[in-house]
């Protein structure tokens, strides 16, 4: 798919370009000539809506961050300026927050197509890896930019995440402590804990963009995976990405940005802790710490484990197992359409892990309302099974389950003529 | 160059090895700067220490005192409570050392070792799990009840339960006069 260039220059000044910086030729073969698998869903379009969400950020944070003051004293106040009195200030910062989770919406719609589709299986796995690197920075991100407002739930999520890193001290004696201080300029959060922060909330959406790059470049190799999850064959197979995609991404972008700009104008704090708006004060734990809603399912985790370093090493533990889900999967089936009972562990995975974003936003000691049924256990069995998932059922399922037949193309199955098996045996 | 053979070390490679060393020294000596600044500066190690008066803290009450950025609990213990903490044994203790910064490394959590005075427990109130400031005078064991993961330590400010590792640390401070104490 990739390497054949079929651009040709038509006019003199392109001609002259190409011969020079091949510029022109890589825009032509990146989004419009670019053989694309023809039965994409929608579920694909939000590489789209990815790519839209970031540059959202980055221009909506630039400009914030022409009145923002990365003070400890003044951080709040110019917030608070931001909203009130900079002109359409607080669109700007409204479209910025819920950006942010809507940013998240997306990336997780995109991983769990990922999960089920079968896009991380070979050839794709270093596509895979730079999604989730992607994620990380994201998550970084998001946690850097949230202690900026300097409320009263930035602070205390500032200490209570910098705070993982002292546990370090139950295996090295010291060396977290070190380390926490390192990273708060001081021996608790403070004023140059939030400079700092600043910087780096700046600087990392730049180099999100950079992997963002690498993770084209690594989807534009091997192509697209596509529903079927069955190689590409010839060209009766593909769609050139423009106008086909251009398009299909377009609309379904559309439809996003309007769920997004209903949020922003309409309830532009329903995702946001009331809490935030009380300026920080170090003397006072709020009576809840909660994250926002896109990290409650790794925030339940850590709460659900007793013991604290082992439930630091589960919540980076979550994180880092999707890095090996291309071997810990051993089917050779790659869409999960055609995986009767992995599709059920599937669904079961998305369940899960909205029940654990529910639990994080509870307190460990918490009852289900009007049960008396505490939630604990449920928190525990989730994680236990968020776990099992990729070390248990993904390596076993591709040994023990028989997958349905495959379509022998992807354009006999676009267009119904005939399904025929290739290498699942018969049922 | 006929006579030398592959695995004799020739005099370029002794330049490529003394300048590979040169490099990765000099890239140490500039890396080092850039990671040091985020220490403390000397503007946040100068605020080392603060006095405080306990006279006007009554008994069952507790006040909090800021030293270096961070909370100090100064809590004035009732009899029943000092008399709880000291009936609790060490090895039942799931941190069975003291974390006073004014006892060797290895004193035994004892109560006597959590104080100077009976009456007067004055710990930094920040829960060992992940930073928390607990709230005082709660729990099941009438210390305190730390609101983000639901930690919970005695009168003597010791871990009972929950997913903290270690007993409050003890600042260093000492007495100036029967009613006044220097943190730090
Ligand atoms: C990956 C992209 C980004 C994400 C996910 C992100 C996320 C966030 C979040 C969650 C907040 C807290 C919102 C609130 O509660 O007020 C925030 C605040 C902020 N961000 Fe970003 N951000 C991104 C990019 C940027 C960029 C490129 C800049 C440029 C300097 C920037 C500048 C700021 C500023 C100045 C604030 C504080 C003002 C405020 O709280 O609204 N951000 N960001
Ligand atoms: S910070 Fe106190 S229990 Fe977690």
């Amino acid at each position: 798919m990739a390497g054949q260039s079929t651009y040709v220059p038509t006019t003199g000044f392109t001609r002259w370009l190409d011969a020079r910086l091949p510029i022109l030729r890589l825009a032509n073969d990146t989004i419009i000539t670019y053989p694309t698998p023809r039965n994409l869903n929608f579920w694909y379009s939000f590489g789209g809506i990815l790519s839209f969400m970031l540059g959202i950020q980055i221009v909506t944070g630039i400009v914030l961050a022409m009145h923002y003051v990365p003070a400890a004293n003044m951080a709040f106040d110019s917030v608070e300026n931001i909203m009130r009195d900079v002109n359409y200030g607080w669109l700007l910062r409204y479209m910025h927050s819920n950006g942010a989770s809507f940013f998240f919406l997306a990336v997780y719609i995109h991983i769990f197509r990922g999960l089920y589709y079968g896009s991380y299986k070979s050839p794709r796995e270093v596509l895979w890896i730079l999604g989730v690197i992607i994620y990380v920075l994201m998550i970084a991100t998001a946690f850097l930019g949230y202690t900026l407002p300097w409320g009263q739930m930035s602070f205390w999520a500032a200490t209570v995440i910098t705070n993982l890193f002292t546990s370090i001290d139950q295996i090295l004696p010291g060396v977290g402590t070190a380390i926490a201080h390192w990273l708060w300029g001081g021996f608790a959060v403070g004023d140059p804990t939030l400079n700092r922060f600043f910087s780096l909330h700046y600087l990392l959406p730049f180099v999100i963009a950079g992997v963002v790059v690498l993770h084209i470049w690594a989807l534009h190799v091997p192509g697209n995976n596509n529903p079927l999850g069955i190689d590409v064959r010839g060209p009766q197979d593909t769609v050139p990405f423009h106008p086909y995609y251009t398009v299909k991404d377009l609309f379904y972008l559309c439809l996003f940005v309007i769920l997004y700009a209903i949020v922003v104008f309409y309830l532009p704090n329903a995702l946001v802790e009331p809490d935030n708006y009380v300026p920080a004060n170090p003397l006072v734990t709020p009576p809840e710490i909660v994250p926002e809603w896109y990290l409650l399912p790794f925030y339940a985790m850590l709460r659900s484990i007793p013991q604290k370093l082992i439930g630091v090493i589960v919540l980076f533990g979550a994180l880092a197992i999707l890095l090996f889900v291309p071997w810990l999967d051993t089917s050779r089936v790659r869409s999960m359409r055609f995986r009767p009972l992995a599709k059920q562990f599937f669904w079961a995975l998305v369940v899960d892990c909205l029940l654990l974003g529910y639990l994080g936003a509870h307190r460990p000691d918490a009852v289900f309302p009007g049960t008396g049924i505490p939630m604990l256990p449920f928190a525990r069995l989730g994680t236990a099974y968020y776990f099992a998932y990729f070390l248990l059922i993904l390596p076993l399922l591709g040994l023990l389950e028989t997958p349905r037949p495959l379509p022998l193309t992807i354009a006999t199955s676009v267009t119904g003529t005939g399904v025929e098996q290739v290498n699942a045996p018969a049922e | 160059m006929a006579t030398t053979t592959a695995d004799e070390p020739t005099r370029r490679d002794f330049i490529y090895i003394a300048t590979g060393a040169a490099g990765a020294v000099g890239l140490g000596l500039l890396a080092w700067p850039l990671i040091d600044q985020m220490n403390p500066s000397a503007a946040v190690l100068a605020l080392s220490s603060v006095e405080f008066d306990l006279s006007p803290v009554q008994a069952g009450q507790q006040v909090t005192v800021m030293w270096r950025g961070k909370p100090v609990f100064v809590r004035h213990r009732t009899p029943k409570e000092i008399a709880e903490a000291r009936a609790v044994p060490v090895s039942s203790l799931p941190d069975q050392l003291a974390r006073n910064a004014n006892l060797p490394d290895s004193a035994p959590a004892t109560d006597q070792d959590r104080m100077f005075k009976p009456e007067w427990l004055i710990m930094i109130g920040i829960c060992t799990h992940l930073g928390c400031i607990p709230l005082d005078h709660e729990g099941d064991y009438g210390g305190y009840l730390c609101p983000c993961h639901g930690s919970q330590y005695d009168t003597a400010g010791r871990i009972r339960k929950g997913p903290a590792p270690e007993n409050m640390y003890i600042p260093p401070y000492s007495y100036l006069s029967p009613t006044k104490i220097k943190i730090g």
